[in-house]
């Protein structure tokens, strides 16, 4: 069943994803058809099941509060589409 | 015979004797690619000058008598999906175009302090999400048995460069098969060790908690020096489990006795090709004649791996894909009008069509109202399925099967059809969602002469024994030693 | 009609680690060279994964413990989904529906007798996210961005809906800046930012039949010094009070909203509405394991940690029968001033004296002086022996202040210390004339010369005596005034 293409632009905007109305319409019948098959799950009775988060079960590990070199701020900024040599720079941020 | 018909573990004595020079060996590995890799395309990116300095740096050490690395003088080809520094590493998606690591990730530093020879970056299905390589943004990797067909994915490159011999071994990563399937489809050997042996800093990241980096070669012994050479604690990762490394590249050619075996009835049932199922089941054979005992066992839920997967990795692709934002690095669009529409266009440019899908699928899956329904359904069956390995394991050491469904499939045959595509993991998923260690070796071909694969898992953390297992069939059979156009 | 102010806060706490939480960066406060306490994690880049500063944990135990609170068997760490410039991974690592620490209390002075039980809901570590630093000129210039502060760790205290009145709320962050610089796992300084609250605030409306109607809850968020608090819920509670009387509007009208607080102005100001509702999609964090505690655990974190400044101040009045007006002066110093005092106070003998000394004398060559405590000269060992001898009547206050002016005067040649004092006591002929010779002489020869006084007081005028007892001290330039004046008195009888 696809999936509404309101939801589709919902979730599109929750992800910040711009999408074509051709993407829009595609992700409606292909999460869609997702959907369906992995509604398999449901035939299961999990309610006794714990969560599996992690693939081995380790706990407590921790380091010490112990200073590292940072990266010279040349190198922190390297990859940004738009820097000041100080700061990383994005559109004006409208805040109130 | 050249050089590069030779596998690691030979050219590794040949360095170590001085019979060839890594210098000669690089630049053998160099030559293979100017010749073969236009067709192929398995590299990104190629840095033939850097690549000869570190060779002759080894080279010269090695005249100096000085002690060297397990991997010393061995070219080594990386998936770009693993940092460099100073090289780039772009996931083969437009998002990270240009983009340059400051930093190494934990196998490169090992590979570094191993003395191997970074060669070059291979292409991959975006952000490794993907099962042939057509979802490169720049370009399709072809297969070397056949240019018409996929290499598989998402290691596209990888597979591809060691099944056509411009390098000896490789890195890939596996999340949901992006090892085996590309080696079983290329014809070579991949493993994906057990969750946490090697350290994933640095492994640019598709879903965590799937996410295992591991190598390819021509053949098991080389596969299991590389291995060695990249395991390991590292506490720069949270989930890198602090064990023993067993020296792999010596135990590999002991043969095990006693071995059980286990095989999953569902594994031969509908799908699977008859000509993969015949390969499989006569390996299987080749096992029983070596001694070992073969016997069925019980995997209840492997029907359900594919759902329980896509759940899950895409839920966590869609959080570890929200940093690409066009702010601290990576593509940024030019025309927008607020930052929240530089957010989405930038996100819209720089992200294919199945990164987009599946951060789509993982968003909704996380959103209020349907996380209970679909993330945490899927983790709680992910446990289910990893019992089911739990009792398994209590009556065998390995348990083979195929590797996939069927051998390379022609490029653009499933392109539109993306659940057709994941079904092609069908047989290597749930080694991920379990965390355990399996491989992919050659055992056969069809008969239009494309590989077939046999796939070995074993318990966590029980790598040597799975090498082994793979050793002994390698040994008593010749797939491993056919190569493309020869 | 009238209302009842319902508020509670999300206070943030910057705990005192060297490095981040998740990374060996600095935490230092750094605004003038931006971007230079950042590596591959704490700036977000692919590949590079968090692990967690077990420093940060333990303070994080610290904090929650002097809240009162439960500490989790086991916790584990979470990702809140949101895109900002500030937040490098589009999503920060924070707890979820498995916090560290739950259930808590903070009891409130309210000035009016009983205190104000406030109720901690729970409290969580996180990591903070970095600093945009917006173009004041309206020109609409880019946003600059700074991650020095990126994943520097945080501890999120949620109180309960308890206080109710903006002072209320304002001695509440008070009492936790007091507790959380004693505990030594903050520095609180408001002004760095290491100490902020959100505040949600609305209003129960009593109505005539006598049931109550809630007005939507509005969150006031990062608001960074006290007084802003204190503002800012006024302002709040007259706008809702105003709206209401207005629209009529109740919290099943409308949803809760976010406001800023102006403090130029002195208001409250609406946030930018997020285009869809925030929808956070938290989910444990695939990068991170969970972390877990026994009771050995909790009790050794316990038995390490100083007494509550509440605490403290219990004993203070009982033990040391100090008056609540001294307590708080010397708590509201924070804990090394505490410390002092009570080192004086139990060495000395005489703790009300030790507590005039500390609130008025230290505290005031402190201030005049612009020191901190560690930085003074005279240290908690040094007064107390000053102290002592006046309790052993060897020295008189008056002498004993002169020589703790003389002794930091002369600091800088002569650490003070106790061979000091006594130096200087002798130097100055301070010492109290124990001498009874010495002091009948004195008396006989003051008597001789002052007739006047002597007859005026033989005729009645007690008040004579004064002028007289002066004189003696004068010339024996060190007696206790009262042994003075018992043999004055004697000697005229
Ligand atoms: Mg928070
Ligand atoms: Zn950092």
């Amino acid at each position: 069943m696809a999936l509404p293409l309101d939801t589709v632009k919902k979730v599109a905007g929750l992800a910040r994803l711009q999408l074509t109305d051709t993407e829009i319409e595609m992700f409606s019948q292909q999460l869609g058809g997702i959907l369906d098959y992995v509604a398999m799950l449901d035939e299961l009775d999990t309610s006794a099941v714990e969560p599996m988060v992690h693939a081995i079960e380790l706990t407590n590990v921790l380091r010490d509060d112990v200073l590292a070199p940072s990266l010279p701020r040349a190198d922190a900024l390297q990859n940004a589409p738009k820097q000041d040599g100080r700061y990383f720079l994005v559109p004006a941020i409208l805040e109130g | 015979m050249g050089l590069s018909d030779l596998s690691a573990s030979e050219l590794l004595d040949q360095l170590q004797s001085g019979a060839v020079s890594s210098r000669e060996v690089t630049q053998a590995c160099l030559a293979a690619i100017t010749v073969q890799d236009t067709a192929v395309h398995a590299f990104l990116h190629v840095d033939a000058a850097d690549a000869l300095q570190q060779a002759a740096a080894i080279d010269e050490r090695r005249v100096r008598g000085e002690s060297l690395g397990l991997l010393a003088g061995l070219p080594v080809a990386l998936k770009d999906v693993l940092c460099q520094q100073g090289q780039p590493a772009t996931c083969a998606s437009k998002m990270l175009s240009g983009f340059i690591p400051p930093y190494d990730a934990h196998v490169v530093t090992k590979l570094k302090q191993a003395d191997a020879v970074l060669l070059g970056r291979t292409n991959m299905d975006e952000f490794a999400m993907g099962s042939s390589s057509e979802n490169s943004a720049f370009g399709v990797t072809r297969n070397p048995w056949d240019l018409s067909r996929i290499p598989g994915g998402s290691s596209s490159g990888s597979a591809a460069a060691v099944a056509a011999r411009m390098t000896p071994v490789s890195l890939g990563s596996d999340t949901g098969g992006s090892i085996r399937q590309p080696a079983g489809l290329c014809g070579i050997v991949g493993m994906k060790p057990t969750y946490g042996r090697i350290s994933r800093y640095g492994l640019i990241a598709y879903a965590s908690s799937l996410d295992q980096i591991g190598p390819f070669g021509t053949d098991v012994r080389s596969v299991a020096t590389v291995l060695e050479a990249i395991s390991g604690h590292d506490p720069r990762d949270s989930t890198s489990v602090n064990q023993p490394v067993p020296e792999y590249s010596k135990s590999v050619d002991q043969p095990l006795t006693g071995l059980k075996i286990g095989i999953v009835p569902e594994h031969f049932s509908a799908g699977l090709d008859t000509e993969i199922a015949a390969a499989v089941k006569s390996a299987i054979d080749v096992y029983r004649s070596l001694g070992a005992e073969v016997r069925e066992v019980a995997l209840p839920h492997a029907k359900y791996c594919i759902a329980t997967y896509y759940l899950i990795a895409c839920s966590e692709a869609s959080s570890n894909l929200s940093r690409y934002d066009g702010i601290h690095y990576g593509h940024r669009a030019t025309s927008f009008k607020n930052l929240n529409e530089m957010y989405a266009a930038s996100r819209g440019e720089g992200f294919g069509a199945e990164v987009k899908r599946r951060i789509m699928l993982g968003t909704y899956a996380l959103s209020t109202g349907y996380y209970d329904q679909y993330y945490v359904k899927a983790l709680k069956v992910r446990r289910l399925i990893r019992q089911d390995f739990d009792a398994a394991f209590q009556q065998v050491d390995v348990i083979a099967g195929p590797v996939t469904p069927t051998a390379a499939f022609a490029i653009g045959e499933k392109a539109n059809d993306p659940l057709a595509m994941y079904l092609s993991d069908i047989y290597t998923i749930s080694a991920n969602l379990a965390g355990l260690p399996a491989i992919s070796l050659p055992c056969g071909f069809t008969t239009g002469g494309l590989p077939i694969g046999l796939q070995l898992q074993g318990r966590p953390f029980d790598e040597d024994r799975v090498l082994r297992a793979a050793r002994m069939y390698e040994a008593t059979t010749d797939w491993h030693t056919r190569r493309p156009n020869g | 009609m009238s209302y009842d102010v319902i508020i509670g806060l999300e206070v943030h706490v910057q705990l005192q680690t060297q490095t981040k939480i998740f990374c060996g960066c600095s935490t230092a406060f750094n605004p003038d060279q931006p971007n230079v306490q950042t590596c591959p994690v704490c700036l977000g880049l692919p590949g590079a994964l968090p692990v967690l500063n077990r420093h940060a944990m333990r303070l994080a135990v610290k904090t929650a413990l002097g809240l009162g609170c439960q500490i989790a068997k086991f916790t584990k760490w979470d990702r809140k989904q949101y895109f900002y410039p500030d937040l490098p991974k589009g999503y920060q690592i924070s707890q979820y529906d498995l916090p560290f620490s739950f259930d808590g209390h903070v009891d409130v002075d309210t000035g009016s007798g009983e205190p104000r039980r406030v109720r901690i809901l729970r409290a969580h570590l996180e990591e903070d996210a970095g600093k945009n630093v917006h173009d004041e000129s309206g020109r609409g210039r880019d946003s600059q961005v700074d991650l020095n502060r990126a994943g520097t760790p945080l501890v999120e205290i949620v109180t309960q809906p308890d206080l109710r009145t903006a002072a209320e709320a304002r001695t509440f962050l008070q009492a936790m800046h007091s507790l959380l610089t004693f505990l030594e796992v903050s520095d609180c300084n408001m002004q760095e930012g290491s100490l902020r609250c959100d505040a949600n605030v609305n209003l129960h409306v009593h109505q005539p039949d006598g049931s109550k109607v809630a007005t939507p809850i509005v969150e006031v968020k990062n608001i960074n010094s006290f007084r802003f608090t204190e503002q800012a819920i006024l302002h709040e509670v007259d706008r809702q009070w105003e709206l209401f009387q207005k629209t009529g509007k109740t919290i099943k009208d409308a949803p809760k909203t976010t406001r800023g607080f102006d403090p130029d102005r002195g208001v409250t100001t609406p946030m930018r509405e997020k285009e869809e509702a925030a929808d956070y999609r938290y989910f444990p964090d695939p990068d991170l394991v969970p972390v877990t505690f026994t009771d050995a655990d909790i009790e050794a974190i316990r038995s390490e940690m100083c007494e509550t400044p509440v605490s403290r101040r219990a004993r203070f009045l009982g033990e040391y029968q100090l008056s609540a007006y001294d307590a708080d002066v010397i708590l509201d110093q924070g804990r090394a001033v505490a410390d002092y005092f009570e080192t004086v106070a139990k060495g000395s003998g005489d703790p009300k004296q030790a507590a005039n000394w500390v609130t008025q004398d230290v505290l005031r060559e402190l201030k005049e002086r612009r020191l901190t405590l560690d930085a003074f000269s005279i240290n908690a060992d040094v007064l107390m022996s000053l102290l002592k001898r006046v309790s052993d009547k060897q020295l008189t206050i008056k002498s004993a202040r002169e020589v703790f002016l003389l002794l930091l005067e002369q600091a800088e040649e002569h650490a003070p210390s106790t061979v000091r004092i006594d130096a200087i006591i002798a130097e100055k002929g301070l010492a109290l004339v124990q001498d009874t010779g010495a002091m009948e002489t004195a008396i006989a020869a003051v008597l001789a010369r002052n007739a006047k006084a002597v007859a005026d007081f033989k005729s009645g005028k007690q008040a004579a005596v004064g002028a007289l007892i002066g004189q003696v001290m004068k010339e024996l330039k060190g007696a206790d005034a009262a042994v003075v004046r018992e043999k004055i008195i004697a000697a005229l009888s």
